[in-house]
């Protein structure tokens, strides 16, 4: 079947180009699913729910990590119109993807669960949205859940949208109900793209991802001109060339074209191997008679976390090396040096934009390379002033000066939290203990509450937001964004193992929570280390200065002692497998160290699939 | 030659063996187990050809629950298929509560040599938490009835770190081994295995777990108390009094014999192929009666597997291992151990110390990886 969204260089007014944002499960991937089918791009039976969570990892964890856009043929009446939709994430690390999603469209369908009513990202997408002028359709979803309580949400959503409630439109992404109406709305509503078709061409890369079989696949928004497959385009922040194999559009799967005129979304290849080469935010213009002016950049986020990741097998850093620079095609956000450790061996040290961005690249290396990694605990990135004024950057706890310092300084964060007000005593309470300043606070409605904080990004990266979910019964949502650094009295605990310290367990902490952590540490190393053949003392220190104390004490017993008969295989099977658990320990001085103490010893409570909700 | 039949099933138990109830409806029962072990005896003979047996070792489940006459039909079988060789050891295994003078002038009359009882405890709290049926006072007295009888040799079984036993306890246990004269025992530290109802009531807290610490003291008052009575260790869990009292059938296990496996789940090996039977009495049976071989499975070993076998066996025994079986960083690593209190090195073989014996795990895991990893 072949419709009208199949031939591209549509004309502008025919075009609406949108996204969809929301808060984390509100159903932004489920109501692309119902437009997939209503525009009848997707047939019944290739129906699969999430459609457009192409990983692996997405669909097993049922969240969208990557923006993924589709173009798709509507018809109000008798007009056809073409569509560009584009499915964001939820989740606050993938802020991100959503930012590159508005650079491509004119409007955006604000998403709320009827149930749930306005969360921390539905605010923060909303104003990220409002910065980009782009047109705000407030939808609400979910109007077939019986908690659904639509009326009340709707004047919520009106208040801070500055619509009447009426406006709200309200659908349910599960049963389709209300979806064809929306659809005709945002038509009515959303701008058509505007740009010159006779000008020299300028398209916007929005997206940049590495397939294994195409190589780069470059996602771009025309704004002004034409861009033609066999031509030469150039990038304009580096000036490289290249020629143009393949133009296309996806609908839902990818299809080439003839080229994309103004307004178009859709995807080209050049045959480049790295996304580096094409990267997000730069201008695709022609080689000849090419633009002049780039169109105005997106600003690539920074790493805000960092985290060692070893191979536990030391014979595997070569691999994970490679593994780390295949990943890194298609996640710019990911950065990585090489460091040691005394204790883990050669690995690396790796930026990430969150804890969720961190877990994940991990389980990706691991699933997706066959590898077997230590993490270790994540820290920020902090400024140091030493006494003879040299300022040193430290990313990794191992770097932190010996001597005197006169100054450091830590990045802090503009928090947002959303919840029922009668928890905001507890709120602020936890906010306290985490260092908070309390920067206003504001209610959305009678019964919900918006409290803004200035805080330490090193104490929300933990188990913040686990905290924060369990004091309001899960109801408190949470967003934020970088906000500067700030003078901090922080000191770095060491812990000792046999009086040998490991440096993958050393944390830079505020001066009031070195007990804390070195007791904690301390006591978890006491239950997850296994007993040795002596005995072995743990301490925690501040420079020269112990602080807590454990003891691990000798293993005396350590043999099977049970008659099996003429059963020695079960014996050697035995043997066998605790034989390889030894081999996968760490050995530091003396002392070994299972794997497993490192990731339990490591992790915090707050596991980002927690994060998650 | 297994026996897979018992009164009751132990709480800590995983062996292979059924009670009646459970039997209930298979069509499984003693004779026809002896009709079945009878058919693999002839199958044996066909594969193995002519080779007179040394020992004979029936254990269990419960060999003693089938009584003499059919123990002794066992035994008249592996004669006439195979003949036994002259001082051959004929073991079986038996729970104190089912013998009797009676049961031991039997086994005396077919030939039987050695008789191997579960005691377990003499302390009656002890029985209670491992579900035994017997009262305390009942193995000692058959072990002297065993003896009465003219049983040459005699073992006592026992468990010992039980939950909920003292050291006093177990004193007494041994004290009251050391009263029945028998010229062997074997002390096992009680296994919480999977799937047994002990472990259900571990998991649910309604029993405490085994403690290593207290293992490994009580480990040391058996060997003292033991050996001060004259009974050697010789293998990490077993004692005898002289060599010819040490148990010869399960020197083969350790020591790379052949041996033919017979019964439902039986293990098996011939020169370095190891199988074993399918494990419920009535599959077994029915496969022989069919003709059929009754192999549930088989592995052969590799050069790897069989070393590790060997030195994981033979470490444990007193006469130790050669040394000669090690490579360059094992033997590295031996010393390493001997300086650790773990080994001592003697006469070309290492040889666990006491401190070792109670590591003997780590021992052998370190000789082995330390020839893994050496780098090549
Ligand atoms: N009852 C009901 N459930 C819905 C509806 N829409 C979505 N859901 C459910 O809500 C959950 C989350 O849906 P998704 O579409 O994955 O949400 P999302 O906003 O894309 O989530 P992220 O991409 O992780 O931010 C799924 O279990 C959906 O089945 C709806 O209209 N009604
Ligand atoms: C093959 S078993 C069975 C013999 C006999 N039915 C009996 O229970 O006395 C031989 C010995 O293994 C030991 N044993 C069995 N299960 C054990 C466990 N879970 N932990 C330690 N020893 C065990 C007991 O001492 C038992 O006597
Ligand atoms: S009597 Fe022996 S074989 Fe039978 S259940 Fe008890 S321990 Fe197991
Ligand atoms: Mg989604």
């Amino acid at each position: 079947m072949t419709t009208y969204a199949d031939r591209t260089f549509t004309p502008p007014e025919r075009i609406r180009n949108f996204c969809i944002i929301a808060h984390i499960d509100h159903g932004k991937s489920t109501l692309a699913d119902r437009m997939l089918q209503i525009t009848g791009v997707v047939e019944e039976r290739a129906m699969r729910a999430q459609y457009l969570d192409r990983m692996d990892i997405e669909r097993e964890r049922g969240i969208t990590i990557k923006a993924q856009n589709v173009r798709l043929p509507w018809k109000v009446g008798d007009e056809e119109y073409v569509l560009h939709l584009i499915d964001t994430p939820g989740h606050v690390d993938f802020t991100y993807e959503v930012s590159r999603a508005l650079e491509a469209c004119e409007g955006a369908i604000l998403l709320v669960d009827a149930a749930q009513g306005i969360e921390a990202q539905t605010l923060a997408n909303l104003y990220l949205a409002l910065e980009k002028d782009l047109t705000i359709i407030p939808v609400l979803n979910k109007i077939d859940l019986p908690a659904a309580d639509p009326d009340r949400y709707a004047a919520e959503i009106a208040h801070i949208v500055g619509c009447e409630p009426e406006d709200v439109l309200r659908v349910s992404a599960k049963t389709g109900m209300g979806v064809e109406a929306l659809l005709d709305e945002a038509v009515k509503q959303i701008p058509a793209p505007q740009g010159d078709a006779d000008a020299p061409a300028r398209a916007m890369i929005f997206d940049s991802v590495y397939d294994t079989y195409r190589g780069v696949v470059t996602y771009i928004r025309v704004v002004d001109g034409r861009i033609v497959p066999r031509e030469r385009i150039k990038m304009m922040s580096t000036g490289a060339t290249h020629e143009l194999l393949e133009v296309g559009i996806v609908s839902p799967e990818p299809k080439p074209t003839e080229g994309l005129g103004v307004g178009e979304v859709g995807y080209l290849i050049t045959g480049v191997k790295d996304v580096r080469q094409s990267k997000v935010g730069d201008t695709v213009t022609s080689q000849r008679r090419g633009a002049t002016e780039p169109l105005t950049g997106y600003r690539e986020p920074r790493p805000m976390v960092y985290s060692g990741l070893y191979p536990v097998d030391g014979s595997q850093y070569p691999d994970l090396r490679e593994a780390l620079d295949k990943l890194q095609l298609n996640d710019a956000a990911l950065t990585y040096e090489p460091e040691t450790s005394a204790a883990l061996g050669f690995g690396f040290r790796c930026g990430f934009l969150g804890l969720l961005h961190l877990e994940i690249t991990r389980e990706r290396l691991e699933r997706e390379f066959d590898l077997d990694l230590i993490s270790t605990a994540p820290n920020v990135v902090y400024q140091v002033t030493t006494d003879d004024g040299t300022e040193i950057t430290v990313t990794n706890p191992s770097d932190w000066p010996e001597g005197k310092v006169s100054e450091i300084r830590e990045p802090i964060v503009k928090v947002t939290i959303l919840a029922p007000s009668e928890f905001v005593g507890t709120i602020m309470e936890l906010c306290q203990a985490r260092r908070g300043q309390l920067g206003g606070m504001d209610y959305l409605s009678e019964s919900r509450v918006e409290l803004r904080y200035t805080m330490p990004l090193a104490e929300i990266i933990f188990d913040f937001f686990d905290a924060l979910k369990s004091r309001t019964r899960g109801y408190a949502s949470l967003d934020y964004e970088e906000a500067g650094e700030q003078v901090s009295d922080l000191v770095k605990v060491d812990i000792l193992l046999q009086g040998e310290p490991v440096d993958a367990f050393s944390a830079i902490v505020h001066k009031d929570s070195a007990y804390g952590y070195g007791t904690s540490m301390a006591s978890k190393l006491r239950e997850l280390i296994p007993r040795q053949q002596f005995e072995v003392p743990i301490q925690a220190a501040v420079g020269s200065r112990i602080i807590a104390r454990e003891t691990i004490r000798a293993i005396r017993k350590d043999v099977l002692a049970k008659c099996y008969g003429g059963d020695i295989s079960r014996k050697r099977k035995l043997l066998e497998k605790q034989k390889e658990g030894k081999k996968r320990m760490k050995t530091i001085g003396r002392v070994d160290v299972p794997q497993e103490a490192f990731v339990a010893a490591l992790s915090t409570e707050s596991s980002a699939d927690k994060a998650k909700k | 030659m297994h026996v897979p039949f018992c009164a009751s099933r132990c709480g800590y138990c995983d062996f292979n063996t059924y009670t009646a109830s459970e039997l209930q409806g298979s069509g499984s029962s003693p004779d026809t187990w002896l009709e079945a072990v009878r058919r693999e005896l002839t199958r044996a003979r066909a594969t193995v050809g002519d080779r007179a047996v040394d020992t004979v070792f029936v254990g269990g489940g419960t060999p003693s629950l089938i009584g003499a006459e059919r123990l002794g039909a066992v035994l008249a079988t592996i004669r006439s298929e195979f003949g036994l060789a002259p001082g051959a050891e004929v073991t079986t295994e038996s729970n104190p509560e089912s013998t009797s003078p009676e049961f031991f002038a039997g086994l005396v009359e077919a030939g039987y040599t050695r008789v191997s009882l579960g005691m377990q405890s003499a302390a009656p709290h002890v029985l209670r938490i491992l579900d035994r049926r017997h009262t305390p006072g009942r193995a000692v007295d058959a072990a002297r009835e065993a003896r009465a009888a003219g049983i040459a040799h005699v073992n006592l079984d026992l468990i010992y770190a039980t939950p909920g036993e003292t050291t006093a306890d177990l004193r007494g246990s041994v004290e009251a081994v050391l009263s029945a004269g028998v010229d062997h025992v074997s002390a096992y530290s009680l296994i919480v295995e999977d799937g047994t109802a002990m472990a259900r009531k571990v998991a649910r807290g309604e029993l405490p777990a085994p403690d290593d610490d207290v293992a490994a003291e009580r480990y040391e008052l058996i060997d003292d108390l033991l050996s001060a009575a004259g009974l050697q260790w010789y293998e990490v869990s077993n004692w005898a009094s002289s060599a010819g009292a040490r148990c010869r059938h399960n020197l083969g296990y350790w020591l790379d014999g052949d041996w033919w496996g017979v019964g439902p789940g039986a293990h098996s090996h011939l020169a370095g192929r190891r199988w074993w039977n399918v494990k419920h009495p009535a599959r077994y049976a029915a496969a022989l009666a069919e003709s059929a071989d009754p192999e549930a499975d088989h592995e052969v070993l590799t050069p790897t597997e069989q070393h590790t076998e060997r030195v994981m066996l033979r470490l444990r025994l007193a006469e130790g291992l050669d040394l000669d079986l090690l490579d360059a960083p094992a033997r590295a690593e031996a010393d390493r151990a001997a300086a650790a209190d773990l080994l001592e090195l003697r006469g070309g073989r290492a040889i666990l110390t006491r401190r070792g014996r109670l590591l003997a795990d780590r021992v052998v895991q370190d000789l082995l990886l330390a020839s893994e990893t050496a780098p090549a």
